[in-house]
């Protein structure tokens, strides 16, 4: 090793650590190092500390398939992505993604939304502060005012509708498997809302009309476009119900009004 | 705020309550910032409570400082964010790297401790003091490798980092009785050749012998009380050097708050010997 720049021991160091245990019969510059016991130990930390992360950031995936499941799969997604960012308690981003190509996990179908809940979850928790739009701001507004007014989601509010499973109930019983839920599972689509007006994240139920309403707004549509895309996903939707629904959970952190005026909330 | 030399806590969010209504005799807690790195939410909520009652200390360990490139900016830019929101007494890193090529690895990683990585390690630190604004402090890591080429002793070689960038030392003395086991030094020697006067921080914090190879091998894994050698060394460190701030770290099989804080109060003591001998 003598002689080597700090960058070079580095890159061969960083290949050791990825190399599965047993693997170090390469001729690497580094075997001398790879073939003492105190290599494990970095080898174990750097494996631990990813996939203890992963296990605290999805623990609704963790308690469906049982902790030794989760583990070795996570420890396959660590290997295949080290965190980009040292905050550990947002790593994991594309773990949904991973688990819906993952071949073990393929007759579990509902996986990988449970998990982009439990994603969506760190983001709500880790989202920037903002005071949610009360509903008397709105309620101010004349109809055609109210028409022409944008409503832009919470920093904190992420939502999916998922269309033949029951993904929000699933989650919500892993989530929180103390709450006394014992109803049978109805198989159907739902849709949920995960937000973080005040300290705490919440879930609402959504139907496929507040989902769609919701996306109409992040994309900058008006209350007159968001309207219309809940209609498109459902003709009865009951427009009023769904707005007090949104406003009551804190869905919205800032009120565009048409003369480009702004109000907070 | 400044930290008296006295004793305080590595601060993990299942302690928030009991360290909110800890009584605030000299108290002072020790986080690591990149678990505070978020754009919002209840976490940061925590920590401004506890800084409003008691002085902070943010311990990274993911600059990556002996990394052979510069420190990420957008990684320090969130560190200096930190600092400027809640001014902390102490700010430390470690003389290891973690993060290479844009992957973050959760662990401190060892080098051979050449000029060459010298010079560059002094650049890095000398840049992070300058984007920070402020002094920081570098700790001595735990080994579990002997690696061929190094060019410098360990000491000389943090000693000189000093020197050169003006940063200041945090002498963690549960690595030093970890590297010195595993290594086959001696610990009392590391302990005494130390320079006191560089010495900003102290840690003490628990290990646990390798499941497979017992105690040749300790790991460094804060989840475990602080062994009685290790206290022996402390009380032999502060005897030369004389009090400093010292932090009692844990990091897993978190016990109850009471026995943390009966640790630090066995730190505290320590910390007030060579008061009372002097008196």
């Amino acid at each position: 090793m003598t002689g080597v720049s700090l960058g070079r021991f580095q890159d061969a160091f960083a290949r050791a650590l990825r190399a599965p245990a047993g693997a170090e019969t390469c001729a690497s510059e580094l075997a001398r190092l790879v073939a003492q016991p105190g290599f494990a130990v970095y080898r174990n930390t750097v494996m631990k500390g990813c996939i203890d992360a992963l296990q605290a950031n999805y623990p609704a995936v963790s308690r469906l398939v049982g902790e030794e499941w989760f583990r070795a799969a996570a420890a396959v997604f660590a290997r295949m992505h080290l965190p980009r960012n040292p905050t550990l308690a947002v790593y994991g981003e594309d773990f949904p993604h991973f688990l819906a190509e993952f071949a073990p996990a393929a007759e579990l179908t509902y996986l990988p939304g449970v998990a982009r809940l439990d994603r969506f979850w760190t983001e709500a928790h880790t989202a920037a502060d903002e005071a949610a739009v009360e509903a008397a701001a709105v309620a101010r507004l004349a109809p055609d005012a109210l028409a022409r007014a944008v409503l832009r989601p919470h920093a904190s509010a992420r939502w999916a509708w998922f269309e033949a499973q029951p993904i929000a109930t699933i989650w919500r019983r892993n989530r929180y498997p103390g709450d006394e839920d014992e109803a049978e599972l109805a198989w159907c689509g739902e849709g949920v809302l995960l937000v973080r007006p005040r300290g705490r994240v919440e879930n609402v139920a959504l139907d496929a009309a507040g989902c769609a309403f919701l996306d109409a707004c992040a994309a900058g549509g008006t209350l007159g476009d968001a309207a219309s895309a809940a209609l498109a996903a459902d003709g009865q939707a009951d427009l009023a119900r769904l707005m007090a629904q949104l406003l009551e959970a804190g869905a919205f952190g800032r009120l565009e009004l048409p003369d480009h005026s702004t109000e907070e909330r | 705020m400044l930290i008296v030399p006295s004793a305080g806590l590595g601060l993990k969010p299942e302690y928030f309550e009991d360290a909110l209504a800890a009584p605030a005799d000299g108290l002072w807690f020790e986080v690591h910032p990149e678990n505070y790195m978020v754009a919002g939410g209840p976490r940061l909520g925590w920590l401004e409570a506890i800084r409003a009652r008691h002085p902070l200390s943010l311990h990274g360990v993911a600059l990556s400082l002996a990394a052979d490139a510069p420190p990420d900016a957008a990684h320090l830019e969130r560190l200096a964010a930190l600092v400027g929101r809640f001014e902390p007494a102490l700010v430390s890193e470690h003389l290891a790297w973690s993060t290479w090529q844009g992957a973050y690895r959760p662990d401190l990683l060892p080098f051979p401790r050449t000029s060459a990585a010298l010079a560059r390690i002094a650049e890095n630190v000398e840049r992070a003091q300058e984007a920070l604004g402020r002094r920081i402090a570098l700790e001595n890591p735990s080994h579990y490798l002997a690696i061929d080429g190094h060019e410098w002793d360990e000491i000389d070689f943090l000693e000189t980092l000093a020197r050169r960038t003006g940063c200041a030392l945090l002498l963690d003395v549960n690595n030093v009785y970890v590297s010195a086991r595993n290594l086959g030094l001696s610990a009392d020697a590391y302990v005494d050749a130390f320079p006191g006067a560089l010495v900003a921080e102290i840690h003490l914090a628990g290990h646990t012998a390798d499941p497979a190879l017992g105690a040749d091998l300790l790991v460094d894994s804060h989840d475990a009380p602080v062994d009685p050698a290790v206290w022996a060394l402390y009380a032999r460190l502060i005897a030369r050097i004389g009090p400093r701030p010292t932090l009692i770290e844990r990091d897993g099989n978190l016990p109850a708050f009471e026995v943390l804080m009966a640790e630090r109060a066995r730190a505290a003591a320590v910390l007030r010997a060579p008061l009372l001998r002097a008196a």
